[in-house]
């Protein structure tokens, strides 16, 4: 079943176009890359996706529903999840504040219920961090549960923000270059982890440079170039495929 | 070391309130006015320090319920606390109209827009004399008091004050432990992150704009009950810079430095008064030393120690 399904999506700035008239099918179930080279365009589709960007052309399809051009909020709502290239953590809470707050579409309550905290309020706050705590043990960072986000190394940060993102218990989670900025073992950690996420049900889109993690992690790659993607399938043909070595290596006429 | 320091300004803060109650006189006076000044920032805090955002205009709800009460009361004789309870609908109306379109905008335009609504009740107190009386003021208010029990000494009210400070504060510290409070966070870390994790943010904004103007008119109200006098100048633009300075100072985004910020800030001028001419250059120079060495401010000097040894 599909999905997430892209129907010529595209967005232009100027007289550049960034994404030109994709089309993407994501499966339900397993993990999805969408790998190019730098400026190919990646990050302008996963924006339109995530509601971010407007696309100027095409049709969003998520969970049979269409989401072009909704608000990022009503697309979360939808259960669509993202995380950001350059780690966005709330640096005024904690950790587990930080997951806590990811669990946000699944509770209810505002001001009165703050002031009154009623015994129901209380019950969904304990629920709430159990959940994230649940959720940190699932990335490994355990200990940190108290600790101010910003403390945490780099590789850690990333590992908090998927945690927050599943704490919303997403359909799909679009990770957005998980691996920038990882050493080679936090890679290869991450690689487990998102394999595990996508094992326990969650659909999993990415966008990533990091061919190495592309390869062992993804069930199906999509190439893009220049704003089209050139190839699409198993890691296997994607690997072999000589418009997609053209697009890395630069030789010839992709 | 570490504990001393952040419990000192705590010390110094109850030394002084419990050193009013024993003298009297001019000094319960100055502690009223920071009580009063603490319930304005626990609010403003609720806005600027847990949503992160920036308003000058919040003296605006102040005066909206102050001179509510203060009419109401004086002219045609109402309860107080009917009276308030107008003047807490009138500010929570003016601050929907001003704050539902201003706050899907961003940072600057945010903060001009307030700063706007500020000036224009200010206006509007010394214009429409027929009801303000301008700037000779409105005197003759009731006093604190509900169903008929006044209180009339001047450390009663004190009493009162910190008895509706604690209340204040308490609230707050229950807004930021809940789902709002993280809400208003992540906001305040990230408008994208949050958006990305179903946080409807201009409805939130709105929602911390509304509590903290909230917080504004209930200690706009307390202030013409308590002075039994009000005039256009209480309200004007010194309250914001005021209740600037004593965030910071007491530490934006905590619990306890509103407070904090409040006491402190209002004994500084009477600590530099014997310096005569150079009273404003110490004041001064105090507040920026403060803001360098203890950017959370006074609430935050227990962690900054940390942080030195950990760095």
């Amino acid at each position: 079943m599909t999905l997430l399904s892209l129907q010529g999506v595209t967005r232009r700035f100027g007289g550049l176009v960034a994404v030109d008239a994709i089309d993407l099918e994501v499966a339900q179930g397993g993990v999805t890359a969408v790998i190019g080279p730098n400026g190919a365009g990646k990050t302008t589709l996963f924006n339109m996706i995530s509601g971010f960007q407007t696309p100027n052309a095409g049709r969003i399809m998520f969970a049979g529903q269409d989401i072009t051009a909704r608000p990022p909020e009503e697309i979360a709502a939808s259960g669509l999840i993202r995380t950001f290239q350059l780690v966005q953590l709330f640096q005024n809470l904690s950790v587990l504040e930080n997951i806590q707050v990811g669990c946000h579409l699944h509770t209810k309550g505002g001001v009165l219920s703050a002031l009154m905290r009623t015994g129901s309020t209380r019950q969904t706050e304990r629920e709430v961090e159990s959940r994230a705590l649940e959720l940190l043990d699932f990335v490994g960072l355990e200990g940190a549960a108290e600790a101010e986000a910003t403390a945490l190394a780099y590789g850690q940060q990333r590992l908090l923000e998927i945690a927050r993102a599943l704490a919303a218990k997403p359909k799909l989670l679009l990770l957005d270059e998980p691996a920038a900025g990882l050493s080679a073992d936090e890679s290869k950690r991450l690689s487990a982890a998102i394999r595990a996420i996508a094992g326990r049900g969650t659909t999993v889109l990415l966008i990533e440079h990091d061919m190495k993690l592309v390869m062992n992690t993804a069930d199906t790659i999509a190439v893009l170039d220049f704003g089209r993607k050139i190839a699409e399938g198993p890691p296997a043909t994607v690997r072999e495929n000589p418009a997609v070595i053209a697009a890395y290596l630069g030789v010839g006429d992709a | 070391m570490r504990r001393g320091l952040a419990a000192l300004p705590w010390a110094v803060a109850c030394a002084m309130l419990a050193y009013a109650f024993i003298t009297g006189g001019y000094f319960v006076t100055i502690m009223s006015f920071a009580m009063i000044y603490a319930v304005f920032i626990i609010g403003l805090n609720v806005f600027m320090g847990f949503a992160g955002q920036v308003s000058f205009g919040h003296n605006a709800f102040a005066a909206l319920s102050g001179y509510t009460s203060a009419v109401l009361t004086a002219t045609y004789y109402w309860e107080p606390l009917a009276a308030f309870a107008v003047g807490l609908g009138l500010a929570l109306l003016v601050a929907l109209v001003v704050g539902w379109p201003t706050l899907r905008l961003k940072g600057h335009y945010l903060a001009m827009a307030t700063l706007a609504i500020g000036l224009i009740v200010y206006e509007i107190a010394i214009q429409w004399q027929s009801v303000t009386q301008g700037y000779m003021g409105i005197s003759g208010i009731a006093p604190l008091g509900i169903g008929g029990y006044e209180i009339v000494s001047e450390r009663g009210k004190l009493f009162a004050l910190m008895v509706f400070v604690l209340l204040a504060a308490f609230a707050a510290a229950r807004l930021r432990a809940s789902r709002f409070g993280r809400a208003l966070a992540a906001i305040a870390g990230s408008e994208d992150a949050a958006r990305a994790l179903g946080i409807n943010v201009p409805h939130y904004k709105l929602a911390a704009f509304l509590v903290s103007a909230a917080y504004a008119a209930l200690a706009g109200s307390l202030f013409v009950h308590v002075v039994e006098f009000v005039s256009p100048e209480v309200f004007g633009l010194h309250m914001v810079v005021l209740a600037f300075t004593m965030l910071y100072v007491g530490g934006i985004g905590t619990i306890g430095g509103p407070i904090l910020g409040a006491v402190i800030v209002s004994l500084l001028p009477e600590v530099f008064r014997g310096l005569k001419d150079y009273q404003d250059l110490f004041y001064g120079a105090g507040l920026i030393l403060l803001l360098i060495y203890a950017p959370k401010g006074l609430a935050g000097l227990g962690n900054l120690m940390s942080r030195g040894g950990k760095a």
